[in-house]
């Protein structure tokens, strides 16, 4: 029987995390995640889980930490945000190369300079080419959920490779929702025994984990790691699957809300989307037909789903709240892939918002959306990439 | 109960032949005498660095032991997150044998960028063995100067030239560094005095804990040195106090061996082509300041020594 409570994503997602009690978990505080060790290390201390912490001295020795636990053989978990994350970047590579299926909560926060703790994505975009697998999650329900979900997808013997669960800060992590738990018995069950491949802590049947590659095999193992990231959708689509059975909640690839019959769409990740599904409703109600696309699994990226998901929308406003300098949001990036091979593909235009935690209310989502309408009427569009809710 | 080479040699070589590190080098010597004087199961994790890109190339590994090599600064993490699974599975009683833990990395991944990782990894108080060999330069990108670089000497950032004579920069003591962090054992050692390193490494595993041993490692390319080299000149060190082999155990500081006849730091220099240079006459004074630093150094040693016994 479900448990329904009012939390926070932090203590949803460090329930989570007692629920599956994993073996080992490294750990640094950075807001907005340190709530959620804290919690964590409280249930550790409290033995209700048996987990040996580590509390290490920074990020990359935490991540360092996460890949020996791993390697060793075992469940591994550490939770970061921002610049925890930057300083990783060096060790993320170096889990997924060693195809380690470590878990990571990831508290979006924005990056320095200038300094800010509040929410936007460009820590996990900037981590996006290291070869995690990343999940983003809506609210606190999505968060717990994909926490959970995330190990039976790293740990799956076609996949092993870590897994970052993305939700925003702030807006997630600290705000108080209804979320429902489920039973400890079930999230054991669920997610069940871990294996492991080649434990390094198997004396007699020594591993080496790590070695050189020079250039006549280097791009064979990436590759590999690519091919390997081609069957991530699948494994996705299952767990999803077997979690709707246990819960009655329905994950996919991304979420398509009111898209079937859709002339202009939004697409946007996390919690902005929440607030802009409102608006579709809205929109809707007076008889427009507007959707939305909110992605999930955002690497691999399923662009042949995308792709046909949106193909028959007219015009696309993809918001991103994280920027590439000098190019376009990296989401935008995305879908424009997905139906560069499309031939009457929608017209698409970009929309940074929400850096460093700037507000994204409703009035915004309305803007962009009657800027869709004329586009679709006119067929013409003033700029593709632009900036909302920016003071001038 | 003396060791015996005779009994030693009886051991199966866990460092196997058929690595690909210079001939001549220090190190593969010291990796072989630290596995052997394990009487337990180890698992090693390895630092960025010569011994590394030269053990375990593609499919082809000179370690018979479980070994990780993760990245360049974090040899000591990652082998505190491989102790800590250890320890996780132990207490869940999915594991019980008694394995040791040791990490092994140059001095630049030891003294310089991975100090951090190091520290940290002895603060929180591993169950590990950190071994730092010495050579003196990154090696493994080509000579550069390093923390643990002699004053005077020439590398390929700190060259020795018409204005600057080298580096001008003193070694850091990180011996004395990682004694200052209060864990059970640190120790200096020297491959050329193998039985005090076997002894020192038997000692060290024996210990629960975290514990740090500094090795010099003479590399024939840094030091422009002849390749049959190694063993003499880690001797010399030893012979001219440049590198006293000594212990800090629980605190107590104990000089384990004493040259008979303290050596001028000359006859360690000489051989060298690094410091080549030191030998005109406009660059006495560095001469003077080594063997002056030397001094100063071991004669506090000795007093540590004397005064805690
Ligand atoms: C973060 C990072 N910076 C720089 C390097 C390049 N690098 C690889 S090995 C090395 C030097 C290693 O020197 P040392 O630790 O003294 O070991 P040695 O090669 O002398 O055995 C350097 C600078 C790297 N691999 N990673
Ligand atoms: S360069 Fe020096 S340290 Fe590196 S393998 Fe050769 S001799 Fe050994």
């Amino acid at each position: 029987m479900a448990r329904v409570v009012a939390v926070t994503g932090n203590e949803a997602s460090a329930e989570a995390l007692r629920q599956i009690n994993p073996d080992v978990c490294a750990a640094y505080p950075i807001t907005p995640q340190t709530d959620l060790m804290q919690r964590f290390s409280g249930f550790v201390s409290d033995g209700k889980v048996d987990t040996e912490v580590i509390l290490v001295e920074s990020e990359h020795s935490a991540m360092s930490a996460c890949i020996g636990a791993s390697a060793a053989g075992g469940r591994v978990v550490t939770a970061t945000s921002s610049q925890g994350l930057a300083l990783m970047w060096e060790m993320l590579f170096i889990a997924a190369g060693m195809r380690l299926p470590v878990v990571m909560p990831l508290v979006n926060r924005a990056l320095s300079a200038p300094l800010n703790i509040h929410g936007d994505h460009s820590d996990s975009m900037g981590a996006r080419d290291s070869g995690w697998i990343q999940l983003y999650s809506e609210n606190a329900q999505e968060a717990y959920d994909n926490t959970i979900q995330a190990f039976r997808i790293a740990e799956h013997m076609d996949i092993r490779l870590p897994v970052m669960v993305c939700f925003d800060g702030f807006i997630i992590s600290h705000s108080i929702e209804r979320v429902e738990y489920l039973e400890d018995t079930e999230v054991k069950n669920f997610v069940g025994e871990y294996k492991q491949l080649y434990p390094l802590l198997d004396i007699d049947n020594p591993k080496s984990y790590g070695p050189l590659i020079l250039p006549d095999l280097y791009m064979e193992y990436k590759r590999a790691q690519h091919e390997v990231m081609t069957k991530v959708k699948d494994v996705v689509l299952d767990v999803a699957s077997e979690f709707k059975k246990l819960s009655k909640r329905e994950y996919g690839l991304f979420e398509a809300y009111r898209l079937d019959d859709a002339d202009i769409a939004l697409v946007i990740l996390s919690s902005a989307a929440g607030t802009a599904k409102d608006v579709i409703d809205e929109f809707r109600g007076r008889g427009i037909k507007a959707g939305l696309l909110k992605p999930r699994l955002f690497r691999p990226f399923p662009y042949e789903e995308v792709a046909d998901t949106l193909k028959k929308v007219r015009a696309i406003s993809v918001m991103d709240r994280a920027d590439s300098f000098g190019g376009y949001g990296p989401l935008f990036m995305e879908i424009s892939s997905a139906l560069l091979h499309i031939k009457e593909r929608p017209l698409l235009i970009n929309k940074i918002y929400g850096l460093g935690g700037r507000d994204f209310l409703p009035g915004h989502a309305e803007m962009v959306l009657n800027e869709l309408m004329e586009i679709v009427e006119t067929g013409k569009f003033k700029t593709i990439k632009e900036y909302i809710g920016v003071r001038e | 109960m003396p060791l015996k080479l005779k009994e030693l040699s009886k051991k199966e070589d866990l460092f196997t032949h058929g690595h690909r590190m210079c001939s001549g080098c220090g190190t593969p010597i010291i990796i072989k005498q630290v596995l052997m004087a394990s009487d337990y199961p180890v698992i090693a994790s390895n630092a960025t660095g010569c011994l590394e890109v030269s053990s375990c190339i593609s499919l082809y590994t000179a370690w018979k032991i479980p070994w990780i090599h993760s990245a360049f600064e974090n040899a000591a993490a990652t082998i505190a997150g491989v102790e800590t699974m250890y320890s996780a599975l132990k207490k869940q009683g999915k594991i019980d044998r008694e394995i040791k833990f040791v990490a092994f990395g140059g001095d630049g991944g030891t003294y310089d960028i991975g100090l951090q990782s190091l520290s940290g990894a002895m603060e929180r108080g591993h169950d590990m063995l950190y071994i730092c060999y010495d050579n003196g330069a990154y090696m493994n990108t080509g000579i550069q100067r390093s923390s643990a670089t002699p004053f005077g000497a020439d590398t390929t950032t700190s060259p020795a030239g018409s204005v600057v004579p080298g580096k001008m920069q003193q070694r850091k003591n990180l011996t004395k560094i990682m004694a200052a962090h209060d864990i059970p054992y640190v120790a200096q050692a020297s491959p050329a005095h193998w039985q005090d390193l076997i002894r020192k490494v038997k000692k060290a595993f024996e210990i629960k804990g975290p514990k740090f041993m500094n090795v010099i490692s003479p590399c024939n390319r840094g030091w422009r040195s002849r390749t049959d080299d190694a063993i003499e000149l880690s001797r010399l060190a030893v012979d001219t106090c440049y590198w006293p082999l000594y212990e800090v155990e629980n605190g107590i500081t104990k000089v384990t061996y004493t040259p008979r006849n303290k050596k001028p730091i000359v006859d360690f220099l000489k051989p060298q082509g690094r410091f080549k240079h030191l030998f005109s006459p406009e660059n006495e004074w560095i001469l003077k300041k080594l063997q002056e630093d030397i001094d100063k150094e071991w004669d506090e040693l000795l007093r540590a020594s004397s005064i805690e016994k």
